[in-house]
């Protein structure tokens, strides 16, 4: 057995750059290819991985972006998780269950051209193409907690604009109570849409909604972009949903339609298992999961286990600005 | 049984392969988890260390569990006694496995937080289900010691049974574990329940 051993050094580096943590961190997966992988034995769903691990595939293109930064200073005093972290532990089901599925499979994702509409009960539907993505409003910084329903959170900058001002452009009519999202529907591109057991069962397109109150609140976010960059494929390149409060299931990712309507609309997890995810989704620590407690969660701070922080989980995420848009509501009931 | 009366003659292999087998068993079971944990505790595993470790210690003990279940098919099959001898290298890894498995948890996912770790075990049903596998899996570790195993006298086979039970809830456990439906722990659990179905037909647990 070859394993490469790096110098202790080198390991502190891991956490900060780019370029050289993802040669080096490919140099030693493939040397754990050949015994690594999950189970003790090699099994089919790992011999996929040594595709990935032994051959020299291409990386996604980023390019970074102009944006104002986050002037939040509250934001920056937690400490931001590694973008190393962000990048690789992803649940894009489009691309396969497993957290590493995303970054192996979605690499030759094409993103351009794309066309997201917004249309529905509104006064002037758009169109957005590539390029408009990043160009049609201006984009900033938003550094935001993200809470995943399974009990981990991580601290990442995002960059994007409101979700409501583009609503505001389309105009909605006053019957628009609800807007409903979409993912992009590609079996070709996703392997977990060509079949049931690699997508998790999941009825594809990926549908998720918000009332439209909530979709108007200045915190919810299409971001097109992350750590400077624009978004890398498996975190829901060119553009996505970030709403900050909510668990992270409900921020749809490569969203093609936004379409605003007058009833709830259906979301994917709350179709697939609809006693354990509803369509609120609200991060709330006193309403657990039936399988596992909400109380608190753990922060993905860096790639080594000890650089994960237990702590309390907070109402709506921290996030207590949105408390009004839920007054008078049962969050129990309407979990 | 019909198959190992048509394998006529017994097969045998020098004594030496068999302890090359254990070995084997000892070095890479041994090699490849303390590997795996330094990969985790140096940060240079992919993704998410700690669900890495908790895939990879569970995985790996339902892996070593399924193997020595087929160790005595397999000698009734070929005739080939000796190789029960790696039976108990291979159930004693399993073992090692889970209680690393459980290690994780409570040390890396809820980071020794005593009342949650309890309320966890005491209220989500696959937990207590892992659980329960688990101590199962350490009583049959400690009795595996030759000494304790001599003492127990023929309780010893009797109580070895239990393994089939430990099994049957492990693979109940990781099946339950999951978020949604994925393909490879229902191919485990038919696997591991083909085996049990297999070696049932002999158990004295069933017949009483």
């Amino acid at each position: 057995m070859l394993i490469k051993n790096p110098a202790k050094s080198s390991l502190k580096e891991n956490q900060v750059t780019d370029e050289n943590v993802y040669l080096s961190r490919r140099k030693l997966l493939k040397s754990l290819g050949y015994i690594g992988a999950s189970g003790l034995l090699a099994n089919s769903a790992q011999a996929k991985a040594f595709d990935w691990f032994s051959s020299d595939k291409t990386v996604f293109k980023q390019t970074p972006l102009e944006f104002n930064k986050d002037q939040n200073a509250a934001a920056f005093s937690q400490r931001r998780t590694p973008e190393k972290m962000a990048t690789t532990y992803n649940n894009f089901y489009e691309f396969g269950t497993a957290k590493s599925d995303p970054v192996k499979h979605a690499q030759e994702f094409k993103v351009d051209p794309w066309s997201l509409k917004i249309d529905g009960l509104v006064e002037n539907p758009i169109t957005l193409n590539y390029d408009d993505l990043f160009s049609k409003f201006d984009l900033q910084e938003r550094i935001y907690r993200l809470r995943c329903v399974e009990g981990w959170s991580m601290v990442i900058p995002w960059i994007g604009f409101e979700l409501g001002k583009i609503i505001k452009q389309a105009k909605p009519l006053s019957s628009a109570k609800y807007v409903s999202f979409a993912t992009v529907y590609d079996p070709k591109q996703m392997r977990g849409q060509r079949s049931r057991f690699t997508g998790g069962g999941v009825d594809y397109p990926y549908v998720e909604g918000l009332r439209l109150d909530e979709a108007m609140h200045p915190l919810a976010l299409l971001s097109v972009g992350m750590y400077g960059k624009t978004l890398p494929p498996q975190n829901g390149a060119p553009i996505r949903l970030v709403t900050p409060w909510k668990y992270g299931f409900k921020s749809i990712k490569s969203i093609v339609s936004i379409k605003l309507t007058d009833k709830e609309p259906p979301t994917s997890w709350n179709i697939l298992i609809p006693d354990e995810y509803g369509f609120y989704a609200n991060v709330n620590p006193k309403v657990d999961h039936p399988r596992w407690s909400q109380a608190r969660e753990r922060r993905i701070m860096g790639s080594s286990v000890f650089d994960q922080k237990r702590i309390d989980t907070q109402m709506f995420n921290g996030y207590e600005e949105v408390a009004p848009l839920y007054a008078g509501m049962d969050l129990k009931k309407y979990y | 049984m019909l198959i190992s009366s048509i394998v006529s003659s017994p097969l045998r292999v020098p004594n030496k392969l068999i302890i090359l087998i254990r070995v084997l068993i000892h070095s890479v079971s041994i090699v490849y988890l303390s590997y795996v944990f330094y990969l985790a505790f140096s940060g240079q595993l992919l993704g998410d260390p700690v669900q890495y470790l908790l895939d990879f210690t569970g995985i790996g003990a339902i892996n070593l569990l399924l193997l020595s279940l087929l160790v005595t098919p397999l000698a009734l099959w070929l005739k080939f006694g000796q190789i029960l001898r790696v039976r108990r290298s291979l159930g004693v890894y399993a073992a090692i496995y889970a209680i690393a498995h459980l290690t994780v948890f409570i040390a890396f996912e809820l980071q020794f937080e005593w009342g949650l770790i309890v309320s966890e075990i005491v209220n989500r049903p696959y937990i207590t289900v892992g659980f329960i596998a688990l101590i199962v899996l350490i009583v049959l570790l400690i009795t595996s010691l030759p000494a304790v195993k001599k003492r127990m006298g023929k309780s010893w086979f009797s109580l070895h049974q239990w393994v089939y039970l430990a099994c049957a809830l492990a693979l109940i456990h990781y099946i339950w574990s999951i978020k949604s439906e994925e393909l490879q722990p229902i191919v485990y659990f038919i696997i591991g329940f083909l085996v049990l179905i297999i070696r049932g037909k002999k158990l004295n647990i069933f017949k009483k």
